[in-house]
This record gives structure tokens, sequence and C-alpha cells, in this order.
């Protein structure tokens, strides 16, 4: 499945790259430690997050992960939307909890790194 | 904030100059509508400019032909059926002015005329494309003769050791910018055809080592990427404070982050632990807790753990 169908049937808000929607998500990882997301995440994920701050965007640049997903109603800082319009890296958001986002997302057959 | 492509971006960086038909077939105000035919057969297309004593008068096109042969009028002349004084496109604008005028006006090709008003070419939509997908052609052709290039930098340039070398400063505290250093590192491994893999160990352990520099030093310090024939190695120096127990730090989830730096995701405790997870060889070093060096090896074409 794409980011972007996945943005449609979550209701995702779209904020950056939307060239970048239609590569297809190899699969899901969720976290808010940076250094798990670098140890854990493969290219092509969809990484579901609280965080907002620009770091974010050099990890999923670093990864080549498909996008990232901010929940709970973080507001992305400026400066994460610059860089990641910049380098291309998709940054959607959701008033959803975490828990729900990864739920959601499972339940349409994204699947996570340790699940076969 | 819709992504501006590179199409978008051509179209005004590209004048009309560079896409227009140069030589273009011209007839004058007394060509009768049963030559225009042949002329526009002959040379398969579908209009052109009016000439009379070097001046544009008009533009006849395809349609104009064929409201004549319906109307039996194929001896009546050009200058009777074409549209006078033509909009025309200036040679140095750029080629989105063309799209807008496409859009604006109902004619399918515009003549081109130089800064005295002088023609210099016919423009139509195919022109346009063809323009564009040329000059897209050329720039990804460059693209693949910059990575050809890199990728040959060790078998045309001999030496007994050769490496490459790659130095970045970073800031201490400096979270605005953290992991630039990595992600040129990464760049420049990409453009010298390293695998995926490679590529992505040698991301992780220097964005790793990145982070701990602006994490943890008082002054900052330097990120080296030595790129040699065999073996990648990603040098990380700073001058202190340095690490205490490096055992005790080399545990994972052993951190001594401040709480504002954990909240935003950093300082997990688990830099170190990713490091030496993407080494084939680490060295960390730290003597009378004054600096600390970091010594990463990552092997290109050995399997890991061999020697």
């Amino acid at each position: 499945m794409t980011l972007e169908e996945l943005g449609r049937q979550l209701s995702l808000k779209v904020h950056t790259a939307v060239g970048k929607l239609r590569t297809e998500v190899t699969g899901g990882y969720a976290a808010d430690l940076l250094s798990c997301v670098m140890a854990k995440a493969q290219a092509g994920n969809v990484w579901v997050t609280l965080q907002g701050h620009p770091n974010i965007v050099a990890v999923a640049s670093l990864l080549d992960l498909a996008g990232v997903i901010i929940t709970e109603g973080v507001a992305p800082d400026p400066a994460t939307l610059e860089k990641a319009e910049e380098q291309g890296i998709p940054i959607l958001t959701t008033p959803l909890t975490t828990f729900t986002v990864v739920g959601k997302l499972s339940a349409l057959g994204v699947r996570g790194v340790d699940e076969a | 904030m819709p992504e501006i492509t590179r199409v978008q971006e051509l179209v005004y960086e590209i004048k009309i100059e560079e896409v227009r038909t140069r030589n273009v077939i011209t007839v004058i105000p007394r060509t009768s509508m049963a030559e225009l035919r042949e002329v526009l057969r002959e040379h398969r297309i579908s209009g052109a400019p009016v000439m009379q004593n070097d001046q544009l008068v008009g533009i006849i096109s395809v349609e104009d032909l064929i409201k004549a042969l319906a109307g039996g009028e194929m001896k009546a002349k050009v200058g009777e059926k074409m549209t006078p004084n033509p909009v025309t496109l200036h040679a140095d604008e750029p080629v989105v002015t063309a799209v807008d005028y496409f859009a604006k006006h109902d004619f399918g090709r515009f003549p081109v005329v130089d800064k005295k008003g002088k023609l210099i070419g016919i423009l139509t939509r195919g022109d346009i494309i063809e323009g564009l997908l040329k000059k897209l052609e050329v720039e990804y052709h460059e693209e693949e003769i910059r990575r050809y290039r890199v990728s040959h930098i060790f078998e045309d340039i001999v030496s007994n050791r050769t490496s490459l070398i790659l130095r970045y400063d970073v800031m201490a505290s400096d979270f605005d910018h953290a992991g630039e250093a990595s992600s040129k590192i990464k760049r420049a491994l990409s453009r010298l055809g390293a695998s995926p893999q490679i590529i992505r160990r040698t991301a992780i352990a220097a964005y790793e080592a990145e982070m701990n520099i602006i994490i943890h030093t008082d002054t900052g310090g330097e990120m080296v990427a030595e790129i040699q024939p065999g073996q990648i190695i990603i040098r990380a120096v700073d001058t202190g404070p340095g690490i205490p127990d490096i055992e005790l730090a080399m545990q994972p989830g052993f951190s001594t982050a401040p709480e504002w730096i954990r909240e935003l995701g950093f300082g997990a405790g688990m830099g170190l632990t990713n490091i030496q997870r993407c080494a084939d060889e680490m060295q960390l070093e730290s003597p009378g807790g004054r600096w600390t060096s970091l010594e990463v090896v990552i092997y290109l074409n050995r399997r890991r753990g061999e020697k």
C-alpha cells in the first residue's frame, strides 16, 4: 500500500513532499527514541512518532524511510517541515494516539519489522 | 507546500529560444490554398507563418485549410484566409510564458521573434514537450557520468594507498544541523556506488557518532570519513569532557544525557550499541577523561567477521 492510500484511510494531514506519497510502504515502525529508530526501522518503512523536531527528518532521510506520521496532534516545528520539503520526506499528522494509528496501519496490512 | 518538480523548474529556467523549431517553413500572402496544402503535406507541418517583404504579416494553419476545402475555396489566397497580425512569443522569454499563451489563446502554434521582431522560429506544444524531455535526458545523463567518474576514482588514480577523506565540523548542542554530516557522508557513498547495506551501516554509525558530539561535548568536534578501496573508516574526535568509564558507557541503555535532551528522543543510551552493531571494527578511547576518539571501520568487500 502507498503512503497516499494510508493517508486517505487514516485521514492524515499531509504537510510535505506531496510528490513522494506514491511509493510503496514496506512496513512500519513506531518509537520516540531516535536511536531505536536508527537501529530497527528499515528502508521504505513508515515511522509513527510523537517527535516533531527537525532531527526526525535527518533520521528518516538517513534510513530512506517512506515517511513520518506524527501523532497526538503534535505540531511539527516549522524547521522540520522546511527540512522535510527540501529532502523530500513526507510528514503527515493526526490527532490520534500512536497506539490507534499503529492499530489501524496493522489492520490495513502494514507489517512491523519483526513480523513475517 | 506542494513539491515543485524538476519539470516545473525547467519551465521557468529554459528560454523559448532553446525549444523553438528553428527552420521555419513560411508562405507568402499570394500563395494559394491549394499550394499551401502541398507545403503542409510535404513538410509534415500543421501551419506556417505568412511573410511579406521579410515582415511577419499573418499565420495560416491546417484548420484554415480544412475550412477552405469544405467551402470549395482552394483557389483563394493565403492572404485572405490567414489570421493577420498573429500573437508572437519572444525568444528570450521563459517557456512558462508559452505554456500560459497556449492555455489562454486558442492557437496551435506561435511564431517566435527576436528583440527586433524578426521571425526566428515557431513553437508548438510538441516543441515544448520535446525540449523539456531533451533537457531532462541531458541532466540524467550528466548525473550518470558523475556517478561513473566517482566510482572509478580508485581505478583511475593509482597510489599505494589511495583514500578519499571527508571532514566535517560538528558543533556542540547544534540540534538544528544534527545529522547533516552523516547525510553528506551517506550521499558521497551513494555516488561512489556503495551497496545499500554498506550505506545503511555507515549512515547509522556516522549519525550516532555525530549525535554524541552534539549531545555530550563542550565545544564540538570533528567527523572524518575516510573511504578506501576496501573499507570505510569513520572517526569522531572531540576535545572533552571525555568518557570516565567506557565499559559502562558501552552498556545498552546507559545514558548521561540530561532530561530535556531525552525528551527530544535523544540520549536513549543506545548510540554506542548501535555503532558497535554496524561496525566491523570499533575503537573507543578517552584517556584521562580529556577527549574522546571513536574509530569505526566498515569493510566493503569482506564479509563481517572475516579477516
